[in-house]
């Protein structure tokens, strides 16, 4: 038992430590900036900026090749932040104010194809096979996906409802502090 | 060297791990859509098991049999492999980061890839020796990687044939495999003796 015990331990250990060593030995130098600016980028991977997820779009953004503006779900705010983080200049009035929207399906016309379900990154679509699907508005993030892939044009974006819940005093001036 | 030669192509055509033992099917399925990716996960699956099989001889005739520990064998040899699998990765990381995209999430699961700890197992039931271990485990994933490979290529060219709409993408897959396990059987006539 003791013996069992103790050799695993001591296993498990001397396996540990030398795979403590060869992290050390075999690190891989990550640009910093690049983890600060994947924070700063919605993370829901959905790809419209043109790569294949926020940390490949990140790694762009520190490396110059993307433009500050180039995240259309994150809209002014996020490239404000990611431009600050940066230290650019960049012309936020190319970058039209977008209101922020949410998919919304049209029930009569959905056919249940399960398209927009397979295509939605947050999992904000419910419904199934030959069923109608509809959204969760509070989970969708807005990036459009589920409108491209929908045969019946079943699928439009609307900006999110006013309700007493979300309804709040506009701000007098934006400021982009994060 | 004869008998060098013989456990090598022993273990790397006539008992080959993907196609005769039916092990390690999952990265057989998984990484064999680009011949590139299969080259890469040949590689790593080559290294990872060789060194788990060097490594496993020594715990088994070190630690487990003199402490009369054998029970404990299956996890101290997944122990082993799981760590031999998070040096391989830290290793290719490193090496090629282009690699270690394309892999992704097969990386890692090398770890529970049944061939490595199959081949691990069948050491130790067979009673190799030190040397025979390593050629073991080597001739294993020489036969692995190769198959891989071919596996690839094939369904590379799977890929723009015209395939009935039931049989498209992995039902296609399996069949191409089946018949290759079939090709494989052929070389049971040339085994040791």
């Amino acid at each position: 038992m003791l013996a069992a015990v103790g050799s695993l331990a001591v296993l498990g250990a001397t396996l540990g430590t030398l795979l403590g060593i060869a992290a050390r030995y075999l690190r891989v130098d990550e640009n910093p900036l690049e983890a600060e600016i994947e924070a700063l980028l919605p993370g829901s991977q959905c790809g419209q900026c043109g790569y294949a997820g926020c940390k490949q779009a990140a790694s762009a953004l520190v490396s110059g090749e993307a433009k500050p503006t180039m995240c259309p779900p994150g809209g002014r705010e996020t490239a404000a932040a990611i431009a600050a983080k940066l230290g650019v200049t960049v012309d936020l009035s190319g970058a039209e104010e977008m209101e922020p929207e949410i998919a919304f399906i049209n029930e009569d016309i959905c056919i249940g194809c399960m398209r927009c379900f397979q295509e939605c990154t947050t999992d904000a679509i419910v419904g199934a096979p030959k069923q109608m699907h509809t959204v969760i508005g509070e989970v969708c993030h807005g990036c459009g996906k589920c409108v491209e892939v929908c045969p019946t044009e079943a699928v439009e974006m609307r900006p999110v409802p006013v309700t007493l819940a979300s309804w709040h005093w506009h701000k007098p001036v934006s400021r982009m502090v994060h | 060297m004869q008998e060098i030669l013989l456990l090598l192509i022993g273990t790397a055509l006539v008992n080959n791990v993907v196609l005769v033992k039916f092990l390690g099917l999952c990265p057989f399925m998984g990484t064999s859509n680009k011949v590139d990716t299969a080259i890469g996960m040949g590689m790593a699956t080559t290294f990872v098991m060789t060194l788990s099989s060097v490594l496993a001889w020594g715990i088994e005739t070190f630690l487990l049999v003199p402490l009369d520990l054998a029970f404990l064998r299956t996890i101290t040899f997944i122990l082993v492999i799981a760590a031999v699998v998070q040096f391989t990765e830290m290793v290719v990381r490193k090496i090629s980061p282009a690699l270690y995209q394309t892999l992704g999430v097969y990386l890692p699961l090398i770890t529970t890839n049944c061939a490595i700890l199959g081949v691990a197992l069948l050491n130790v039931q067979e009673g190799h020796t030190f040397v025979q271990s390593l050629l073991y485990g080597f001739g294993s994933a020489a036969g692995f990687t190769l198959i891989l490979v071919i596996f690839a290529g094939l369904r590379e060219r799977v890929a723009l044939a015209e395939v009935p709409a039931a049989f498209e993408g992995a039902p296609i897959g399996f069949i191409v495999a089946g018949l290759l396990s079939l090709a494989f059987m052929g070389f049971a006539g040339i085994s040791a003796k």
